[in-house]
């Protein structure tokens, strides 16, 4: 049994923590030998061994006097652009790569108040701009799975919450922190064959997340199995009033409404005829209807629905993100805290630092973004981007009245080999052509493992609820997984256990 | 009459509206829950979101908006129910956050006016275009060191509002009058101490000038007009300096000007083409601030009277002088002093004691009401005295002279030193008696018709009585003495 731990739902290990079949510092150390094995996966910028041990110890001895929090115990992944208090936070920037927050994030916070172990803080695209976690500074992450054609081609996890999502994939942390501006965690979910949810926009507090792009940038978690997801979420989500985009309102019990046995009998699913791009490749076409299939089997009725403005949802969010970010990585300056570059004067010390300090990527984002802003454009892009927004979010409005959830791929790809589409950012930016409109509308999405391509390589399938109705979305996701079966595990994972 | 330039080619009329940042008054600042308090040593109230801390985030202080609201309401302004905090971004060192939370499209304040109080007694309108609420930013300390620049973030975070003037005001006496006048509803509502020293009152003023009844000309703002006395001579300086320009067959560039109070002159700091594209954008980190009616009712309920309203009242139920009322009202505390020793009085004899006795005397020593060292009880106490014929005017002055100096009450004073006025007849006839005995050469003078020895023979009589004779019945009694020996 004890070989198989780092193999467990979260749901079974806290079980068997209860029972006392194994301790919290047992359950920690499998988990950081793992990582140790995986190494070459380099989904940790840094890795927290001591800490993890030390908060196995404190939670063994909490369950032993009886006061074990929800999620008591369990080791986590946390991605790196969540503050945690006396462990450096670099957003896997060079900008900020010696930063040691002096306060903890909301999030973590709350994960930690429940219980939870820290592993590391895991890589993800530079200031989470990135789909493929190639822009880090702390090097590529390599996604756990391979194509059964080219078992050498090292793949991408995903992005930007790489780190998190390999790191779960294969079997080295029980879940993870995400953060989802774009499609940051239900992407890399789908690349690396895991559950992902961005819950609705103001569900999880942003406080002491170093932002991205504050009107997008949802935190959100990673794990093995739906209900795991709701486990972690139920810990991370809830009113903050040091964020004031949190809502105050009150966080249902997600896991319970998962296990009330409640099947998606009677709910429309919608299926947007948007979605269903040219070119898309025949491997999720195929997985989508049999998506539908599943839930209509499981007694939901399929709705045709119509999203028509999603087309302009990739140029919005790539307005509106890179507006924000502009604006965002301002304090970046080398005055107070990070990287600074001398120079001859403070413009030269500016311009050193930020050139030394951001790569290549983020740069052209502030660049995009300030341009976008300026005076002269900004009616043409910003204020335009703007006005679409708010009629993609009325797109989605008008598909609730008609149904109650929406299916559709995660990502137009598999996961790809690292290099692939580095030259050409705009065919990057197309990987979240299908989570982008969400996020623009501050919906929760999830998406969930639901096949194998031809080549061996997971696909996601990705819920998309009303705002607040996560517990739908993960009854949905849950009908899924479980018509799924999906039990494949990636190479590296099958080999050990070989 | 406003002032007017006069040059060669006739005179020129000044346009003038006025910028000013006010720091509100709160004990935290706008977005932390930081200290906002003066002073400290650097760097002492500052908080993570201050200091741009990586994933902080910003949270309206409410009682700031209390305070913009109140005095949107003291400025006669529209209140605007949606507002929308901005950022306004530029690098600087001591901007933190690479931006400044401002507001800039929408308003918590809209269009207002206020009346002006000019030299000559008249009375201006001036109009309000907009008050909104932004974060100050730090200090940059370039003396601390001979190579390094040092930022101090105590400042940095501090709620200010920032209230725009109308093109409405016409030459320097009418800008001091108006920032006088702002400074003064502030003050009275207590939503800022007004105070320019330390920089919690701080005023850009635009300056054009024109032919009058032609077009506005170019303007010019000016920065750094840090007392009302700097606003005189900044324009004076800057008015004549852009006539001299268009005589001299220059135009006016539109640019940003330095007021150097050490030199007395304004000099450029920025053209127009140099000036920043600040890339306004709502803060995503904000959510719009929506303001209901019943808020801003209770507001309005908790006001309290504002200047020109106290003015007319004091003119209206004490009946004093436009004058004497506008000096009275001028600081809220100066207004209530007024009050509370005029209750029961008579309120023009207590204008009189406080304008000419008590503030002639604050004034000399540059104090204010608040360090009196009569308090306003015992200053009405006193004017009761005089009233009811305790003690003459003459004795009076005394008695104030020994309360400003011991600080005791006037009634101890009159009854220690045994100033009580006489007025029982018979000791002032005796006095008037023995006054006649003494001056028989006087007496005759009086009675061959030199009538105006009667006011010296008054001074004798009081002078005897050691100056505690009522005047009155020293001036019966003699009369009546010197017309019986007849």
């Amino acid at each position: 049994m004890k070989d198989d731990l780092s193999c467990l739902t979260i749901a079974q290990a806290l079980d068997g923590l209860a029972k006392k079949d194994f301790t919290a510092r047992e359950l920690t150390e499998r988990h950081i030998a793992a990582g140790q094995d995986a190494q070459s996966l380099n989904s940790y910028i840094t890795q927290t061994p001591e800490i993890a041990l030390q908060q196995a110890e404190e939670s063994d001895k909490r369950r032993a006097a009886g006061k074990a929090g929800p999620i008591d115990g369990i080791p986590l992944a946390i991605k790196d652009l969540f503050c945690t208090k006396g462990t450096r936070t670099t957003a896997a920037s060079k900008i900020l790569h010696n930063f040691v927050p002096p306060y903890e994030s909301t999030v973590t916070a709350n994960l930690f108040r429940d219980g939870a172990v820290m592993l590391g803080k895991a890589n993800l695209d530079e200031f989470a701009m990135g789909s493929s976690n190639t822009t880090s500074p702390f090097g590529n992450v390599l996604n756990p799975w391979r194509r059964r054609s080219a078992p050498d081609v090292p793949l991408v996890p995903g992005g930007s919450s790489g780190g998190s999502a390999a790191a779960v994939a294969a079997r080295i942390a029980m879940g993870a922190t995400g953060t989802d501006t774009g499609g940051s965690i239900r992407q890399p979910a789908a690349f690396c064959g895991i559950s992902g949810i961005k819950p609705t926009y103001g569900r999880c507090s942003r406080w002491g997340v170093i932002a991205f792009a504050s009107s997008l940038d949802q935190p959100g978690v990673f794990a093995r199995s739906v209900e795991d997801c709701a486990i972690l979420l139920q810990s991370c989500a809830g009113y903050d009033p040091k964020d004031s985009t949190s809502a105050n309102r009150p966080v249902p019990d997600w896991r319970a409404a998962l296990s009330s046995g409640k099947s998606v009998k009677g709910l429309k699913i919608g299926i947007p005829k948007e979605y269903r791009m040219d070119g898309m490749p025949a491997d999720i076409a195929a997985l989508w209807e049999k998506g539908t299939v599943w839930l209509k089997d499981a007694g939901a009725q399929i709705v045709d629905i119509t999203l028509p403005h999603t087309e302009y949802a990739l140029p919005t969010y790539y307005i509106v993100a890179p507006a924000e970010c502009s604006s965002n990585l301002a304090r970046y300056d080398g005055v107070r805290y990070g990287l600074r570059i001398e120079g001859r004067d403070l413009t030269d010390m500016y311009e050193k630092t930020r050139a030394e300090g951001f790569g290549a990527e983020v740069t052209r984002r502030i660049m995009i973004g300030t341009y976008v802003l300026s005076s002269g454009y900004y009616d043409a892009y910003y204020t335009k981007a703007q006005k679409v927004r708010r009629l993609i979010r009325n797109d989605f409005t008008a598909a609730f009245e008609q149904c109650d959830a929406i299916l559709a791929p995660t990502a137009p790809s598999a996961a790809f080999g690292i290099g692939e589409n580095q030259d050409d950012p705009v065919k990057m930016y197309l990987n979240d052509v299908f989570t982008i409109p969400a996020s623009l509308a501050g919906l929760p999405g999830m998406s969930v493992p639901a096949g194998l391509d031809a080549d061996g390589l997971p696909l996601g399938l990705q819920i998309i609820g009303k705002a607040w109705d996560e517990e739908t979305v993960l009854r949905v996701a849950q009908e899924i997984e479980r018509a799924a079966c999906f039990t494949a595990l990636p190479g590296m994972v099958s080999e050990k256990a070989a | 009459m406003a002032e007017r330039v006069k040059g060669e080619t006739g005179e020129w009329e000044i346009v003038i509206g006025m910028e000013v940042h006010a720091q509100t008054t709160s004990h935290a600042k706008l977005f932390s829950g930081a200290s906002a308090t003066f002073g400290g040593a650097p760097n002492a109230h500052v908080s993570p979101v201050d200091a741009a801390m990586p994933g902080m985030l910003p949270v309206l202080n409410e009682y700031c908006v209390e305070q913009a609201v109140r005095t949107g309401l003291g400025l006669n302004a529209q209140i605007n129910k949606t507002s929308v905090f901005e950022r306004k971004n530029y690098f600087y060192p001591d901007l933190p956050q690479g931006y400044q939370i401002s507001q800039y499209q929408h308003p918590i304040v809209g269009k207002g006016e206020i009346e002006i109080d000019l030299p000559d007694g008249s009375v201006k309108t001036i109009g309000i275009t907009r008050l909104h609420m932004e974060q100050d930013a730090g200090k940059s300390l370039h003396d601390q060191h001979p190579s390094k620049s040092f930022v101090d973030l105590n400042r940095a975070g501090t709620p200010l509002m920032e209230i725009v003037s109308e093109p409405d005001i016409r030459g320097a006496d009418e800008a001091c009058a108006y920032l006088a006048k702002l400074r003064m509803i502030l003050r009275y509502l207590g939503t800022c101490d007004g105070n320019l020293e330390e920089g919690s009152m701080r005023a850009d003023v635009n300056v054009s000038v024109r032919k009058p009844g032609a077009e506005l000309g170019t303007r010019c703002e000016i920065k750094n007009v840090n007392s009302i006395k700097a606003v005189q001579m900044a324009i004076d300086y800057e008015s004549r300096r852009q006539v001299d320009v268009i005589e001299g067959g220059g135009t006016i560039r539109q640019e940003t000007r330095l007021w150097d109070p050490a030199k007395g002159e304004t000099r450029s700091m920025r053209s127009k083409e140099d000036a920043h594209d600040y890339r306004y954008f709502p803060d995503p980190d904000l959510l719009p601030l929506h303001l209901t009616s019943e808020w801003i009712a209770q507001i309005k309920q908790t006001l309290p009277e504002l200047p020109d309203q106290k003015k007319h009242r004091f003119m209206k139920d004490y009946g004093l002088s436009l004058y004497d009322s506008s000096i009275l009202i001028a600081e809220r505390p100066r207004a209530d002093y007024f009050e509370t020793a005029a209750k029961g009085r008579d309120a023009k004899l207590v204008a009189n004691w406080v304008i000419n006795e008590l503030l002639g005397l604050l004034n000399k020593d540059g104090k204010t009401i608040s360090d009196s060292p009569v308090s306003a009880k015992n200053l009405g106490t006193l004017v009761g005295r005089i009233m009811d014929g305790t003690i003459n005017g003459k004795i009076a002055k005394d008695v104030f002279a020994d309360m400003v100096s011991s600080g005791n009450s006037p009634d101890s004073i009159i009854e220690s030193r045994g100033l009580k006025q006489v007025t029982d007849t018979g000791a002032i006839e005796s006095v008037v008696a023995d006054v006649l005995a003494e001056n028989p050469k006087i007496v005759e003078d009086y009675r061959a018709g030199n009538q105006k020895v009667f006011g010296f023979l008054v001074g004798l009589a009081m002078k005897k009585s050691g100056g505690k004779a009522n005047p009155t019945a020293v001036n019966e009694i003699l009369k009546k003495k010197l017309g019986e020996s007849l």
